[in-house]
């Protein structure tokens, strides 16, 4: 009886927004009596952040702090229109809405600082800092908070935008299957470390190096938390996760967590991450979503370390101890592969 | 521990990294009301009066309702209402049909039948939720129970019991033809019958729990002016909103959906069954009602990732090149279709994987069982097939006796290059993303595998075109059911041919409004691709192999990828944002509006959001109206 | 129905309703007492969503009946903040991303304060061990574990 070590690689492509298009996002952005901006969306924030990051887009395109913006979803009377938080469409298709939106609004408010500096709009650039200056020349400026108040009370001018994005929806062909699926894609690859147990079936992941392409990182640390949360799910399915155990049967289904098995925080994996940007041309400052395909890679990665450790395909989702007992029965014996 | 780093020296040439706010690791805008305990999720809104509902559910996977009792339940303590199917005024619809796909398949209470284990055939509103669980012990249901199938290969026999009348052939009907979606790109027999090895093997992933740590639910309740609120935890408030004013028959104007904060969702609260039940219980009682599932009825009775087989056979050559992929896929959808015919198109979009490979074909069934239907999960329509190709990578890297990573960055699709879907591959990274891993695992490849790019080598001769293509016309609607087909796997014998290079246009973004929603090209941040849908510029062929340099180490040479410049002029090269200046102006909204002037708004006959109204459904299969 | 008085003390608050016999404790603070920021994930003593502490040991509190407290001191995560000044656990989970949609976040914040209180230096075994009755669906925990730690080296006068 013996611990067994396995590697395993795996390597994948992920389709950001919603399949064959067809799926609007919407966004309002308004800014208040002195200078702050409000982003009205329908958008959901399940953890991923989408508040967050629709934020920083809204603060980049504008040109203002990201401090003096703020959104507020997902409310139907205010919310302009959105498909909802899937597919990975978040960050593409809201993300790109905000970014017309905020673009808008920033035209609104180059054209009053305009109007207060006596330039021509086209002149005007923002610090991101909440000043509006004339390009090359920062000493003429006016704040964002003057402006505001300016074109509010002064001008009668509104320092708004409104944004839609969409795909065209499209259709797959009957015969062939052509199609225009999405339009851009993230990667990732990654490597597992595991140790399988040839007496219990125990596998014990013990480290991930992966690489992940991710468009652009948008906010590092909101990557960081999708990659790390959605590798932890990755190993979860890889080893414990289902709702029917004998599938196709329905008997001894999990009903609650104590049937229902994850790792907890007592199996932290070690996760070694670099994450890649090659922007895609219609994202959002080239920034794919990277929310759904983390998990992905893990799956394959594991089965193939398994493999790699102790010899046995494990192709039935979950893998569990009982699974890698009766492959090594059925082999006579872990059969360790090449080491890599 | 676990570290992150940000690779900036690959790809630099295409990103703009001076951007003020993007690239910032600025903290959460919903931090503060989470560490306080601050942030309002659907249950954390207070009704005075609140009611609770619950469900009476099916002990069987598939049975005759012959008779619904509930008045010894509507005698017990504390109920106010006993709800069933005639209470829901259209109860029949399927999620999709707001995007007119799919036909009508789930009532939202079943009357006539119950096709899985947990489905709802009435609802007790009480005062509390103990009351409500006390009552639905009291309902009485005469069921007939029927032979029922849970296996999605055992559904496709002709003997197999009808479980959904909808879908009389237990799969989805694709384009009103076939009873699988097809995807055939050159020729796999052919190149099957000239490879050095045929691998094939089967793949099964079981269903799987979305598990947020908050479930799905709603607290719906009057609100002024004959509206009604509904605090939901959706991950998609409009089509919440648009199914709850279809299946109650009202005006999506009287209803205020307000949400945006769920506690984890993970693909598993876009059903939208918790919100029209909600509202319906706050409509038939005037109070405020909460509807929302337990841990047992997130578990079993709320949509998992659907069970999905797969099987592959690869056609590889010698030197690990692979010639063909053909996959057969079942897509477990349970009793009703939900998002599953969709996620199939999704899926077989994304075949045969980041790989280049010039035959390839696959049939995927979407197909009805007496199981709990499925939905959407985090990688839905992706990672089941995902694990299969990449379970297959490996087969084959054994049985070529290659080193794995080696093989998939031999095969890796790379910019240019055709994919299976008729469309050239763009803005590729895999082989960048292997040869990264690998290094961090310290687990070495060859000089060659090192020294490939994803921006070199791709859509060069075949790999930038599409084959003549063989097809056929197996599996028409009806044909399994009458026993006129078995097989399930690509024809064998392929009855027509698609000529050479037959591709249709690629769909791209909508273009601005107007000009001035359009973001300046300098502050893009990105170079912008100058030509949409042109092929990429040929790049320099190869490097001869065994001459390691590094990927990175020899950008290409045309100066205008060499570093990042915005254009010099953005009238000439306008980004594909904002092009192309469409032909045709964007399709007008379908129906001629009328003047807004001789249309005002009537409070008798309200507004609506998105919603078809019962009867009018377009949709007659699953091919797409516009 | 018939309902009895209860009086505790909530976060530093003399705190009286009324309570229908048998009545979990959870229910009683969300919707008798107001509190909101313990949660409900599973009602069955599984998730640790609905962590607090009674006179400082940690419960579950939808497994707590609460006629039980009569009496006794609750503390929620709605009073972990001293005033406007965050606590160094809100304020390490805030800086260290330790939290995505944020439902188990309250009850994994009473679990690490009850640590840390009787155990002021613990070792990265012992906060796992904290929380281990704690779920998280989201960060996969390794950044929850290091927040705790964090605070503990702040409050400590340490750096982590």
């Amino acid at each position: 009886m013996a611990i067994h070590k396995g590697r395993g690689f795996a390597c994948i492509n992920y389709p950001i927004g919603m399949n064959l298009g067809g799926d609007p996002a919407q966004a309002l952005v308004h800014s208040t009596p002195d200078g702050k901006f409000m982003v009205a969306l329908s958008a959901i924030d399940l953890g991923q952040g989408m508040k967050s990051v629709t934020r920083q887009i809204a603060s980049e395109t504008l040109g203002v702090p990201v401090e003096d913006v703020y959104v507020d979803t997902a409310d139907s009377d205010t919310g302009p229109h959105d498909m909802g938080s899937f597919a990975s469409r978040g960050t593409h298709r809201v993300g790109n809405a905000v970014i017309r939106a905020s673009a808008e609004a920033r035209k609104q408010m180059l054209e009053a600082a305009a109007e207060e500096l006596e330039v021509n709009a086209s002149d005007l650039d923002t610090d991101g800092k909440g000043n509006i200056h004339v390009k090359g020349a920062p000493s003429r400026s006016i704040t964002v908070a003057d402006t505001a108040m300016a074109a509010q009370f002064k001008q009668g001018r509104t320092l708004a935008g409104r944004g839609i994005f969409l795909i065209p929806p499209s259709d797959a062909d009957a015969e062939t299957g052509e199609m225009t699926p999405v339009t851009c894609f993230a990667h990732a690859a990654l490597v597992i470390d595991l140790e399988v147990d040839d007496e219990t079936g125990d596998v014990e992941v013990k480290e991930i190096n992966s690489a992940y392409e991710v468009g652009r990182a948008l906010n590092p640390k909101l990557v960081e938390q999708q990659l790390i949360g959605g590798a932890w799910m990755g190993v979860s399915h890889a080893l414990y996760e289902t709702t029917e155990p004998q599938y196709p049967k329905r008997d001894h289904g999990p009903q609650d967590f104590n049937t229902y098995l994850m790792p907890g925080p007592g199996q932290i994996v070690p996760h070694n991450i670099a994450v890649l940007e090659r922007p895609a041309e219609d994202a959002p400052f080239g920034g794919k979503g990277p929310g759904e395909m983390c998990a992905n890679p893990v799956l394959p990665a594991v089965a193939n370390a398994i493999y790699n450790a102790v010899g046995i395909r494990c192709d039935r989702l979950p893998i569990t101890p009982e699974k890698i007992l009766r492959g090594l029965r059925a082999n006579g014996g872990a059969r360790p592969q090449q080491v890599r | 521990m676990s570290s992150t780093e940000f690779r900036k020296d690959l790809f630099a040439d295409e990103r703009d990294d001076t951007l003020k706010e993007i690239g910032k690791p600025t903290i959460r805008q919903d931090i503060l009301g989470h560490v306080t305990g601050r942030t309002k999720y659907f249950d954390d809104h207070l009704f005075d009066g609140l009611l609770h509902m619950r469900a009476v559910r099916s002990p069987h996977h598939h049975a005759r309702i012959r008779r619904i009792d509930t008045e010894a339940a509507a005698r017990m303590p504390g109920v106010r209402r006993v709800v069933t199917a005639k209470d829901v005024p259209v109860n029949l619809n399927t999620l999709l049909s707001l995007i007119n796909f799919g036909r009508d398949d789930e009532p939202l209470c079943a009357h006539d039948k119950v096709r899985f284990l947990g489905e709802t055939v009435a609802w007790i509103i009480a005062d509390t939720e103990r009351e409500a669980r006390d009552a639905v012990a009291q309902v009485r249901v005469d069921y007939e129970p029927l032979p029922h199938v849970l296996d999605v290969e055992e559904a496709l026999k002709p003997d197999a019991p009808v479980v959904n009348e909808v879908y009389p052939n237990n799969t989805f009907d694709y384009h009103g033809k076939y009873d699988h979606q097809k995807l055939r790109f050159g020729d796999v027999n052919a190149a099957f019958a000239r490879a050095d090895h045929v691998i094939e093997a089967e793949y099964q992933m079981s269903p799987i729990e979305q598990a947020p740590i908050e479930t799905c639910g709603a607290i719906a309740a009057p609100e002024q002016n004959g509206r009604f609120v509904c605090h939901t935890n959706t991950q998609a408030l409009f089509f919440s909103l648009g199914t709850t004013a279809k299946l109650l028959d009202t005006p999506s104007s009287r209803l205020h959906f307000i949400g945006g904060t769920a506690g984890g969702g993970f693909g598993g609260k876009v059903d939208s069954i918790v919100e029209p039940t909600a509202v319906l219980g706050a409509m038939l009682t005037g109070r405020p009602v909460k509807f929302a599932w337990d841990r047992y009825e997130e578990m079993q009775v709320g949509a998992p990732r659907g069970g999905e087989r797969w099987r592959i056979k690869d056609g590889v050559m010698r030197d690990g090149t692979i010639i063909a992929r053909e996959f057969t896929g079942f897509f477990d959808s349970g009793a009703y279709m939900r998002l599953s015919p969709y996620a199939i198109i999704k899926g077989t979009g994304h075949l045969p994987g980041p790989y280049s490979i010039p035959n390839v074909a696959s049939n995927v069934y979407c197909v009805v069982a007496n199981r709990t239907p499925a939905t959407a999960m985090r990688g839905f329509g992706i990672t089941a097939v995902d694990f299969s190709i990449e379970c297959h990578m490996d087969r084959v890297a054994e049985a070529v006796g290659m080193n794995p990573i080696e093989l998939r960055i031999l095969n890796a699709y790379r910019d240019g290059d055709m994919k299976a879907h008729r469309r050239k591959a763009k803005n590729t990274a895999l082989i960048e993303c292997c040869q990264v891993a690998a290094g961090k695992a310290g687990w070495s490849i060859s000089a060659d595998a090192m020294a490939q790019s994803s921006l070199r080598g791709g859509g060069l001769g075949e790999r930038g075109a599409i084959p003549e293509t063989a097809t056929d016309e197996e599996g028409r609607i009806g044909e399994r059911r009458a026993g006129r087909t078995r097989d399930t796997a690509p024809s064998r014998q392929p009855t027509g041919r698609v000529p050479a290079g037959h591709a249709g246009q690629a769909v791209t973004a909508a273009p601005v409004q107007n000009p001035d929603m359009e973001i300046e090209i300098e502050r893009i941040g990105h170079r912008i691709a100058a030509q949409q849908g042109a092929a990429p510029a040929p790049r320099a062929p190869q490097p001869p192999a065994g001459q390691p340099t590094p990927p990175r180490a020899a950008p290409p040479a045309a100066a205008p990828q060499s570093s990042y410049a915005p254009p010099p002029s953005p009238q000439a090269t306008a980004p594909t944002y904002q092009q192309p200046p469409a032909p045709t102006p964007p399709p007008a909204p379908t129906p001629p509006t009328p003047p807004a002037a001789s249309e005002p708004y009537k409070p008798e006959q309200p507004f609506s959001r998105g919603v078809n109204r019962p009867g009018t459904s377009r949709f007659l299969s699953g091919t797409r109206r516009r | 129905m018939a309902r009895t008085p209860l009086t505790f003390t909530l976060n530093d608050a003399e705190t009286g309703v009324f309570v229908v016999p048998g009545s979990n404790l959870l229910d009683v603070l969300r919707r008798g007492a107001g509190d909101l920021t313990p949660k409900q994930g599973c009602a069955q003593g599984t998730c640790g969503s609905c962590t607090v502490l009674i006179d400082g040991v940690p419960h579950l509190s939808c497994l707590t009946l609460a006629e039980t407290v009569e009496g006794r001191r609750i503390d929620t995560t709605g009073g972990l903040a001293g005033g406007p000044d965050l606590h160094p656990l809100q304020q390490a989970v805030m800086e260290g991303f330790a939290a995505q949609c944020g439902f188990c976040t309250a009850g994994m914040l009473m679990a690490a304060k009850a640590l840390l209180d009787r155990t002021p230096n613990p070792t990265r075994d012992e906060v796992i061990e904290a929380i281990s009755g704690n779920l998280c669906r989201c960060t996969g925990y390794e950044p929850i574990v290091d927040a705790i730690l964090t605070a503990s080296a702040r409050m400590q006068g340490r750096t982590a």
